[in-house]
């Protein structure tokens, strides 16, 4: 009976690892580590399946041994008593030294992943080169400017990247730690307040990149996300060109009046409407807006404006926007536009449904 | 003794309840963490159901963010400094004197302090619930912890119970580091300590060692927060780095300070459910040793995404990578031990072998970690929840509860049920694989730890609900163990001395052991020298217990006191006074609470002797 009991947990210890060999073919889950569309993610999982198999095969030997002594030598007589054996030397020594030797020969494709996710490639260009810096709770982009080695185009929440090439990033922060993840891509680097950090990654593949916060960073840690799109080196060009030039001036006269309310609301205390500033100046307190109608997503990954394919549908971000500019707190709890912005605290300066469908309305003409 | 300036007697052996708040015995101080500390281990698991309760499903409402932030704080400070660490102290307490031959531990009133310094920091984490308890991580990193990030009292609460812990566990250590080199019957030579002193030896050290770094971490967040300084303000100069460092300097020991007592309990009961010696003894020792002494050089593996380079990476991985062989070895001589053995699965063995079976998963998923480039993968997501559980719940809570039924004879004097304690393995074992490893999973596909909720479309939802549903199988299995304890110790058949013809000294005395614990001194002549004994037939016989004339009077010991506990309450009430500062006179309740403080240790030290006679009788 007890045996029974002890075959059927090794059975299930057995059936619960393939599992996750089953498990590990869920490519399509959006942020999934088994799902590399880079080297430096590649390189990563490779390393993972290395030691995931070398594991596997101590867990199999050790645990076997287990329950096989557990079966072969379980009481027969109460009075029994076995041979008193106090140690064997050469043993003990044989499961020092194979132990040891394995994990040597595990160090050597470990430190060479090491040094190649430290060091970006060569080609690396310098126009490739760009900086991510981590806000409570979004994270803001900037790229050097081509026409202006000066000046610097500032963006939120989505970061634009030529397929096929290696990416360089710079990380900062400006309030507490985060770290910057895009797990098909390559594994996080902190975002550590004055103590610039690197990473690089490339993506093979055109497509849309899930990225999240992955070191605790207060209240909304959990809902401070980003997106990687890869696009053609060309279309990457034209997006850059889009950038950093201002939203074309809207003639609905609602968004005109929602112009208005922009400023008389204070939202340009904090929020940015245009996107070229001085090289290493210091951002506004929350995402830059000139082009807030042209991401896929609202309140840093929080809000989805696009369709399937990746295209912004005005409904759903005229919605996203009315549903972040009513209550931002219920969105992502604890952000600082609802503890900061009088229209929030101040109840006699609270924003009128008129005047929260005329911001929309101009945010939503931000293309 | 004409110096006292107050002229309190010493208590006279009281009996009830203010026996227990002026004991200085170490079984019923080892009785009082035990019971303190699973009362604490309950909440920490109150506030993981809660979280598991509110990831079951994704975009769930039930706690809110900032409450959620709380909650993972509090359940990792918790489990970590007030369940697991006294839970092994009640262990040290009540079995390392017994396994010694010592008849109390070296300084019994400064173990009583230590008791009710735990107490004391412990009610001052869990009180801080009221009005907000920390959310900055267990870890505390800079600058969540900054008054401009945290400016509530929630911070403060954490930063002062560490503390007085801190004061507790040093406490603690020295004098059980005095008492195994002091205290040992004549012939416990160091090589034939039992393995579970030995690796509480170790763990004491460690703490002595490991406990000032996060205190003077403490110190500077303190003086960060309170006076304005820059240790962790990098607008000012100060690194966040910095606190990373201390942190896990501490940190990393601490893994050990957890780990190697529930190791010292498994190599006591393998051997003894063996009937078998413990499988190359002086490897297990030194292994623990290299353990202890590589834990300091391991501590930036918690560390590889922070951007510390890759030289300093590389060199962490490899260290860490090393840690792993004397670990492998204990494991190897654990499965020695049983190998050849005439194998009894009592609920003890059966808890023995899970944990040999989870710390395994848990070592090679740590493995796994060391490995720093993929590593980056991992860093922060659920694969770390993952692997420290099937440490610290698989390994440590697993010893821990092996340790509770392996002992229970011993300390309460009566059986357990077999049966049911077999079922809470059962329930247990199958519970935390459940609850654990579906969060390699999630961890794997992406999903980060310390987040409240998630979205519909990531692919987790699956796993995490089965993972709730695991929670709920740990609750059946650990109210089965709690009513097993609480019905027998009060209603179980009385215990024989030995009832598993075990090896060590404790089993050699009546169960529970009389208060002077050895009517005479053992003279040990071998390892496992009650099982030689036994063996030999020597007539070294087991003593009555309780007669009449064997009560104790003739046997020195050492007598109640009332001071332990005012200086402990003295120190609450200062912790209180330095939260809440500002209270009618600034800083008052702090300096009331530390003259109180004083006053207990000023009498405590000039404490007169209750009976002339002893007095002149004894040094």
């Amino acid at each position: 009976m007890r045996l029974q009991k002890i075959s059927k947990t090794s059975f299930l210890i057995a059936t619960t690892l393939l599992t996750l060999l089953i498990t590990a073919c869920y490519p399509d889950h959006n942020q999934s580590t088994f799902d590399p569309q880079g080297p430096v993610a590649e390189s990563q999982l490779h390393l993972f399946w290395w030691i995931f198999w070398g594991g596997l095969v101590v867990f199999v030997l050790v645990e076997g041994a287990l329950v096989y002594a557990m079966i072969k030598f379980r009481v027969r007589s109460e009075s029994d008593i076995p041979a008193q054996t106090h140690g064997n030397t050469r043993l003990e020594i044989i499961w020092t030294a194979v132990p040891a030797l394995l994990l040597l020969i595990i160090m050597v494709p470990t430190i060479n992943g090491l040094f190649y996710m430290y060091e970006a490639p060569k080609t690396t260009k310098p126009e490739h080169t760009l900086e991510a810096i981590g806000h409570q709770w979004w994270f803001e982009f900037r790229y050097p400017d081509p026409t202006n080695s000066e000046k610097e185009i500032v963006t939120a929440n989505e970061v634009y990247i030529p397929v096929g090439y290696p990416v360089a990033i710079n990380l900062e922060s400006v309030d507490v730690i985060h770290s910057f993840w895009v797990p098909k891509l390559a594994g996080k680097t902190d975002m550590v307040p004055s103590e610039g950090n690197f990473m690089w990654f490339q993506a093979d593949e055109p497509g849309e990149y899930y990225g999240q916060c992955a070191e605790y960073c207060g209240t909304s840690h959990a809902n401070m996300k980003f997106k990687v799109i890869a696009v053609p080196e060309p279309d990457f060009k034209s997006w850059l060109q889009v950038q950093s030039n201002p939203a074309l001036e809207s003639s609905d006269p609602l968004a005109q009046e929602g112009a208005g309310v922009f400023k008389s609301a204070g939202c340009t205390g904090c929020h940015a409407t245009k996107t070229v500033v001085n090289k290493g100046s210091k951002g506004r307190v929350g995402p830059n807006l000139a082009h807030v109608a042209s991401r896929r997503n609202l309140a840093a990954g929080m809000l989805r404006n696009s369709d399937e394919n990746g295209s912004v549908n005005d409904a759903l971000l005229q919605k996203n926007l009315r549903t972040w500019l009513q209550d931002p707190n219920e969105v992502k709890p604890g952000n600082l536009m609802s503890s900061g912005a009088q229209v929030y605290t101040d109840p006699d300066k609270k924003l009128t449904e008129e005047q929260i469908s005329q911001l929309v309305h101009y945010l939503s003409s931000l293309k | 003794m004409s110096t006292f300036p107050i002229s309190i007697p010493r208590p006279v052996h009281p009996t009830g309840i203010w026996g227990w708040f002026t004991t200085v015995d170490h079984k019923r101080i080892g009785i009082l963490y035990g019971v303190t500390a699973f009362i604490m281990f309950l909440t920490g698991g109150v506030e993981a159901i809660l979280m598991r309760v509110q990831l079951a499903g994704p975009e769930l409402d039930i706690v809110s963010a900032a409450v959620f932030n709380q909650l993972f704080t509090m359940h990792g400070t918790t489990m970590i400094f007030l369940a697991v660490m006294p839970l092994s102290a009640a262990f040290f307490n009540f079995i390392i004197p017994l396994q010694i031959g010592a008849r109390d531990v070296a300084f019994p009133r400064l173990n009583a302090f230590s008791y009710w310094t735990f107490l004391a920091g412990a009610l001052m984490l869990k009180l801080s619930w009221i009005g907000g308890a920390t959310d900055a991580g267990w870890f505390g990193y800079a600058p969540l912890t900054s008054v401009a990030q945290n400016p509530g009292t929630g911070i403060d609460f954490w930063i002062i119970s560490l503390q007085i812990l801190g004061i507790a566990s040093l406490a603690a250590s020295f004098n059980f580091i005095v008492t195994v080199i002091n205290m040992r019957a004549p012939g416990m030579t160091m090589m034939r300590l039992p393995l579970f002193t030995w690796m509480s030896f170790i763990t004491a050290i460690l703490l002595v060692l490991a406990f000032p770094v996060i205190t003077v971490a403490l110190i500077e967040l303190t003086f960060d927060r309170y006076f304005m300084f820059n240790f962790f303000n990098v607008a000012n100069g100060g690194s966040v780095v910095l606190w990373q460092h201390l942190f896990w300097v501490f940190g990393h020991p601490e893994v050990y300070i957890l780990i190697l007592p529930a190791m010292g309990i498994v190599s006591e009961v393998l051997p003894v459910f063996s009937k078998k010696p413990l499988f190359g003894y002086k490897t297990v020792v030194l292994a623990g040793i290299i353990i202890a002494f590589m834990g300091w050089m391991v501590w930036s593996h918690h560390m590889f995404t922070v951007g510390l380079g890759a030289v300093a990476n590389a060199v962490f991985t490899v260290t860490t990578m090393l840690i792993a062989v004397p670990t492998g070895i204990k494991v190897f001589n654990w499965l020695g031990t049983i190998w050849g053995g005439s194998i009894r699965f009592t609920t003890p063995m059966l808890f023995s072998i899970g944990f040999i079976a989870m710390f395994l998963m848990g070592g090679i998923s740590g493995v796994m970690h060391a490995v720093s480039p993929s590593d980056a993968q991992q860093q922060d997501t659920y694969f770390i929840p993952a692997h420290l559980h099937y440490v610290l719940f698989g390994g440590a809570i697993m010893g821990i509860l092996s340790g509770i039924f392996y002992w229970f004879p011993k300390y309460s004097g009566k059986m357990y049920s077999e049966r049911q304690g077999k079922i809470s393995f059962w329930l247990i074992m199958i519970g935390q694989n459940v609850t654990f490893f579906p969060m390699h999973f999630v961890g794997l596909d992406g999903m980060p730890r310390r987040i409240y909720t998630y979205a519909d479309n990531m692919g987790w939802n699956f796993w995490n609900g089965v993972t709730t549903g695991g929670a709920f199988i740990l609750v059946l299995g650990f109210l089965l163990v709690l009513d097993n304890i609480g019905r027998h110790w009060k209603n179980g058949e009385p215990a024989p001395s030995d009832p598993w013809d075990a090896r060590t000294l404790e089993w050699s005395i009546p169960s529970p052991p009389p208060e002077y614990n050895f009517k005479e001194i053992p003279i040990v002549r071998s390892l496992d020298d009650w099982w030689a004994t036994k063996q030999g037939g020597a007539n070294k016989e087991v003593p009555a217990s309780g007669g009449s004339e064997e009560n104790g009077h003739d046997i020195h010991l050492p007598q109640p006191s009332y001071w332990p506990f005012v200086s402990a309450a003295g120190l609450l009430i200062a912790a209180y006074g330095v939260v809440f500062n500002d209270l009618l006179i600034p800083w008052g309740l702090a300096a009331i609470g530390l003259t109180i403080g004083f006053v207990g240790v000023y009498a405590w030290s000039l404490e007169p002797v209750n009976d002339p006679e002893e007095e002149d009788s004894t040094h």
